[in-house]
């Protein structure tokens, strides 16, 4: 898609016409990739955008417990660069299992807000410091104004900011649905793990929805859970294919 | 007598015994001569360190206690309840058996922790009066002749006494007792003029007017902080509390307080610390003196900045730690640091955010759950003895069938910690139900000796 573009060079100065008119036309758009092709492709620039905030939710129970939303967002701050801010307000986050998606007890400092409101404080003071790899926070009510706040923060500082959106009943879930300003919204769904040969559970697999995105189209993809250095993988069964096809247009070309 | 210790308080002697009888009763007490002036240099130096530690307006109240403005100070010890036990378990380790009490005045803080029951008591605010109505008319800092007097009118309790018309009360006893009264329940204000630290690096400000807007205080700040930086310099040192002062015209004064995790010499991070907090200052009709002292400093060096050749070196973040801090309390703060036990609750501790890094971690031979349940939640489920995972189990009203499980772990009591948790085991299982959903579950027991555990099961945690 990315070279469709390049091609049109008509579309690329629209491009920049139109970011200008947002008004950020002197940022510097860098971006976490998270190493998988099919899900980097499908994202504005190629990966996460740094100098954002994200929004995460998980689907179904997950909504309540955040498990595999925190694991997914764990594995994004692992791969950044220098201390994690997580902010939340009833800590069971388990240190151990950071430790094994690859984000160290040692660069994660959690902050225990006493409401929602500090929450957002603390999540706001964190993003306009810039210093900091990443910051995570545990949010249930995020608004249009709260959000957009965020956005600015992180934007100014350049530091990623993710939002993990965990309810405490399930039928505040439909929140979800209200729009704020953060620049990427994903589901994370748990699906039956791989299975295994022998009985035991196998890699976890995650049904990771991008719900929206600026710039970007929504998608779905199916992918194993984050490894121990966080990053994600897509399944054998679906990454094989466009991986041969690639091998053999350079086998043709060579 | 002045004073007596808890075994003489055990023979029934009370303060205000005579001494010969003391003696007649029990030949062989000790006897101490009483040293009010060492009394009173000891609670000086305790303010002091009370200033140090707690909050910037500690003055030393009467001959054997303390009083303390904790206003604005006692979020940075997580709340009034945890400061309290906080100063009670400092003082009983230092070998002093302590009452603390948070009320609205100095006047029924004063009686209640001197006569109430409980050694630790928050008294709400509307509360004050009726927590003082039952307490002797001694609570209310009044001279003894006023007491014996009122003791001769048949007045023991504050609440009668309150009641009283005041005029009768001031043409016998004077203006004392309606003076104390109000005090004790709030109506007139009462000044804390509070220990001065040896030798604090001090500036400060006297205004022609009054002042009383944000901006003109944030505007003063930004003037005296680079002052007392300035101060700090010459000394080499850096702040760990700052405190600022507003005296008030009304002469009641209004304190702010910041906390840093390291010595701080920087003018714009301890400007901003400040002004963070004007919005708790309640100026009233204007504030005419600015002081900001740093009551407890410490040395700081200039440190190399590491060559970038190495690595890349990582941002500072104890400002923003101190920010933090400021906002939420040194308490919810932390990092976790691994702790060496098998049991998953005991497995890791916190530590301040800034703490050195620990060498240790985690063993990674078992995927652990994001989530760790606070306590462990009992489920019903069936399973195959000794050592199977469960078949199905009912956990918060939903039947999960199980499709796949890893287990058991066995994680053994810690039997050299505990009696009790000699024999005890747990079996734990990781476990995949029929929608995906992965758990965390263990058997309180080895499911094949009785004395292992209940045998019970539970659910301790939640994968992602």
């Amino acid at each position: 898609m990315t070279a469709e573009i390049h091609k049109k060079p008509g579309l690329e100065t629209l491009r920049a016409a139109i970011s200008r008119l947002e008004g950020h036309s002197d940022r510097r758009r860098t971006v976490l990739p998270f190493g998988v092709r099919e899900i980097d492709a499908r994202l504005p620039g190629g990966g996460l955008a740094l100098g954002a905030l994200h929004e995460v939710a998980g689907g179904g129970n997950d909504a309540l417990h955040s498990a595999a939303a925190g694991q997914f967002c764990a594995g994004i701050a692992a791969r950044t660069r220098g201390k994690v801010l997580w902010i939340v307000t009833r800590q069971d986050v388990f240190a151990p299992s950071l430790k094994q998606v690859g984000l160290s007890a040692r660069r994660t400092i959690f902050v225990e807000a006493g409401s929602d409101v500090d929450v957002l404080a603390c999540f706001e003071e964190g993003l306009r410091h810039g210093g900091l790899g990443a910051v995570v926070a545990e949010v249930a009510r995020l608004s249009m104004t709260a959000s957009r706040r965020l956005q600015l923060a992180a934007e100014t500082s350049g530091s990623l900011g993710l939002a993990i959106r965990r309810w405490r009943r399930q039928t505040d879930a439909a929140d979800f649905g209200q729009p704020t300003a953060s620049v990427t919204r994903w589901r994370v769904s748990v699906l039956p793990s791989v299975p295994l040969p022998a009985p035991g559970v196998g890699r976890p697999r995650w049904l990771l929805e991008l719900i929206r995105a600026r710039a970007g189209e929504c998608a779905d993809f199916e992918v194993e859970a984050c490894d121990g250095k966080g990053r994600l993988s897509l399944p054998a069964t679906m990454a094989d294919r466009p991986d041969q096809e690639a091998a053999g247009q350079r086998r043709a070309s060579a | 007598m002045l004073s007596v210790d808890l075994a003489a308080r055990k023979l029934e002697l009370r303060p205000g015994t005579p001494v010969a009888k003391a003696q007649a009763l029990y030949p062989d007490l000790v006897l101490m001569d009483a040293d009010p002036e060492g009394d009173r240099l000891g609670l000086e130096k305790l303010a002091l360190w009370f200033q140090h530690r707690i909050a910037p307006i500690v003055a030393v109240d009467a001959s054997d206690g303390l009083v303390l403005d904790t206003t604005g100070a006692d979020h940075l010890h997580g709340g009034e309840l945890p400061m309290l036990k906080d100063m009670v378990h400092r003082m009983a380790g230092a070998g002093f058996r302590a009452k603390a009490v948070v009320a609205d005045t100095w006047g029924a803080a004063h009686a209640i922790a001197r006569y109430g029951r409980a050694p630790i008591a928050v008294v709400s605010s509307g509360g004050t009066a009726s927590a003082l109505t039952d307490l002797p008319v001694e609570a209310l800092r009044l001279p003894s002749p006023i007491i014996e007097g009122l003791a001769t009118l048949g007045i023991s309790r504050i609440g009668p006494l309150a009641a009283m018309p005041r005029a009768p009360l001031a043409l016998r006893f004077g203006p004392d007792v309606a003076r104390r009264l109000d005090q004790a329940f709030g109506r007139i204000g009462e000044v804390i003029v509070p220990v001065r630290p040896v030798d604090p690096v001090e500036v400060s400000r006297n205004f022609a007017e009054p002042i009383g807007a944000a901006e003109t205080i944030a505007k003063y700040i930004g003037k005296l902080v680079p002052l007392l930086c300035q101060g700090l310099d010459e000394r080499g040192q850096g702040v760990r509390r700052l405190d600022l002062l507003l005296h008030r015209v009304d002469s009641r004064t209004e304190a702010i307080r910041v906390a840093t995790a390291m010595p701080v010499r920087d003018v714009k991070r301890l400007t901003r610390l400040l002004c963070e907090k004007i919005e708790t200052i309640d100026p009233g009709f204007g504030i005419e003196r600015m002081v900001l002292i740093a009551p407890l400093a410490e040395p700081m060096d200039r440190r190399q900045t590491m060559s970038s050749l190495i690595a890349e070196e990582e941002a500072d973040v104890s400002d923003l730690i101190d920010t933090l801090a400021n906002r939420v309390g040194t308490q919810a703060l932390y990092r976790f640091a691994p702790v060496e036990s098998d049991l998953p609750e005991r497995s890791f501790c916190r530590v301040p955010a800034l703490a050195p890094e620990e060498t240790k971690d985690w063993p990674e031979h078992w995927p652990r759950p994001t989530r760790l349940l606070a306590r462990p939640e009992p489920v019903q489920a069936m399973a195959e003895l000794p050592d199977q995972p469960p078949l199905f189990f009912i956990w918060r009203g939903v039947r999960r069938k199980v499709k796949c499980a890893d287990g058991p772990e066995r994680v053994f009591g810690e039997w050299w910690k505990n009696d009790a948790e000699l024999t005890i085991a747990r079996d734990y299982f990781r476990v995949e139900d029929t929608s995906g959903e992965r758990f965390w579950l263990y058997r309180a027991g080895d499911g094949e000796h009785g004395e292992t555990g209940s045998q019970g099961w539970f659910l301790h945690g939640i994968f992602g």
